[in-house]
């Protein structure tokens, strides 16, 4: 089903006119772009209309896109500032981090995430459930670095900070991250180190 | 505690590969003769793993098909700088600039520079009366055109939001 062409040759047909080509874009960067909105938005309905909402934009201006950077980070901009206008509407301060409605809610999917985790038994199904409990901005972050293969410099790009701030943040998100799966999975942990 | 942030900040920065070369040889050199910081360094390293190893997830089947159909109704728009022209942009910020400049230089000139007996600027502000400048014809000429441009920029702006409800609806 892929075209074999990168992203760039994908974008240059979709503005020619060839509207189906970018079907290629959404299958190849679905997963990509969901797993992040999920982590910051915490639900999965929430998350399926924020992404397919990325897409959209990402389609409608297509040619402000001019090559300078990847594509990928230039669509995870478009998830940065899509989730934060949503977690707006949804009266959820993001930027604070010791945010009560960010812990309560990521205590509340704790008791739900402990029944999975005992099914689960998984230690990638514990990290992903300990990156759900962190704030929004942790989440984000963590899965920039990790699973969106973006570098500092891009994610510094993406989230509108200095590099610096950047390292920094991800240095704080993964302490918090630790400081979660020591709390909440204190046994699998034990098993881990 | 400090310390032990500082340590982890430090693992954290050999492990993604942001040390210096002098750092990277001196973190070595503790990783093979200090037992607190190999086995944190081993907890961070296994934390890093799973973070790597993590899955993504998966919209539902029809995501794909439900974004294609969305986007079939809607056009790509122009890109920005096919319709901001930059000279205009200068043009605006030349004129500003223009403009404060032109009123610091009249107010400056306004100010009797001799009235001043002890050498101080501060009292010699204070003497300034503001009443003046806010009661000239070219000051109240400036704030007029500033309120009709203001005016005209609104009016602008909302016949396009309105051009843009009617072509929506």
């Amino acid at each position: 089903m892929s075209t074999g062409l990168n992203d760039n040759e994908i974008i240059s047909k979709v503005l020619s006119g060839e509207q189906q080509a970018y079907a290629e874009l959404v299958n190849r960067y679905q997963n990509y772009v969901f797993t992040l909105v999920l982590r910051i938005v915490k639900n999965r309905e929430d998350a399926e209309e924020v992404a397919q909402d990325v897409f959209i934009k990402a389609y409608k201006y297509l040619a402000d896109f001019r090559g300078e950077s990847k594509f990928t980070t230039w669509l995870y901009t478009i998830v940065n500032n899509t989730c934060i206008s949503f977690l707006r509407k949804k009266k959820l301060d993001i930027h604070s981090l010791d945010n009560e409605k960010v812990f309560e809610m990521a205590d509340n999917q704790d008791s739900g995430m402990r029944a999975n985790m005992v099914e689960q038994k998984s230690k990638l199904a514990m990290v992903s459930n300990a990156i759900g409990m962190l704030g929004p901005d942790d989440a984000e972050i963590i899965t920039l670095f990790y699973k969106a293969e973006q570098s500092l410099e891009e994610i510094a790009q993406i989230l509108s900070v200095e590099n610096n701030t950047a390292k920094v943040r991800l240095h704080r998100a993964r302490t918090r991250l630790k400081e979660k799966m020591e709390t909440h999975f204190a046994a699998e942990v034990k098993d881990l180190y | 505690m400090n310390t032990h942030q500082g340590t982890e900040e430090r693992l954290w920065n050999y492990i993604d590969g942001n040390s210096s070369a002098e750092e990277q040889s001196i973190i070595e050199k503790l990783l093979q003769t200090d037992m607190e910081w190999k086995s944190k360094y081993g907890e961070l390293l296994e934390v890093n793993r799973l973070l790597q190893s993590s899955e993504l997830e998966a919209p539902s089947m029809r995501f794909s098909k439900n974004v294609m159909e969305e986007i079939a109704k809607l056009h790509i728009a122009p890109a920005t700088r096919s319709y901001i022209n930059k000279k205009v942009i200068w043009g605006l910020g030349i004129f500003f600039i223009v403009m404060i400049v032109g009123f610091l230089v009249y107010g400056f000139g306004q100010m009797d520079w001799t009235a001043d007996t002890d050498g101080t600027i501060s009292k010699n502000i204070n003497k300034i009366d503001f009443s003046k400048f806010f009661s000239n014809t070219w000051v109240n000429a400036f704030m007029m055109i500033n309120v009709v441009l203001g005016l005209f920029l609104l009016d602008n702006y909302l016949s396009n939001k309105r051009k843009e409800f009617r072509k929506q609806a």
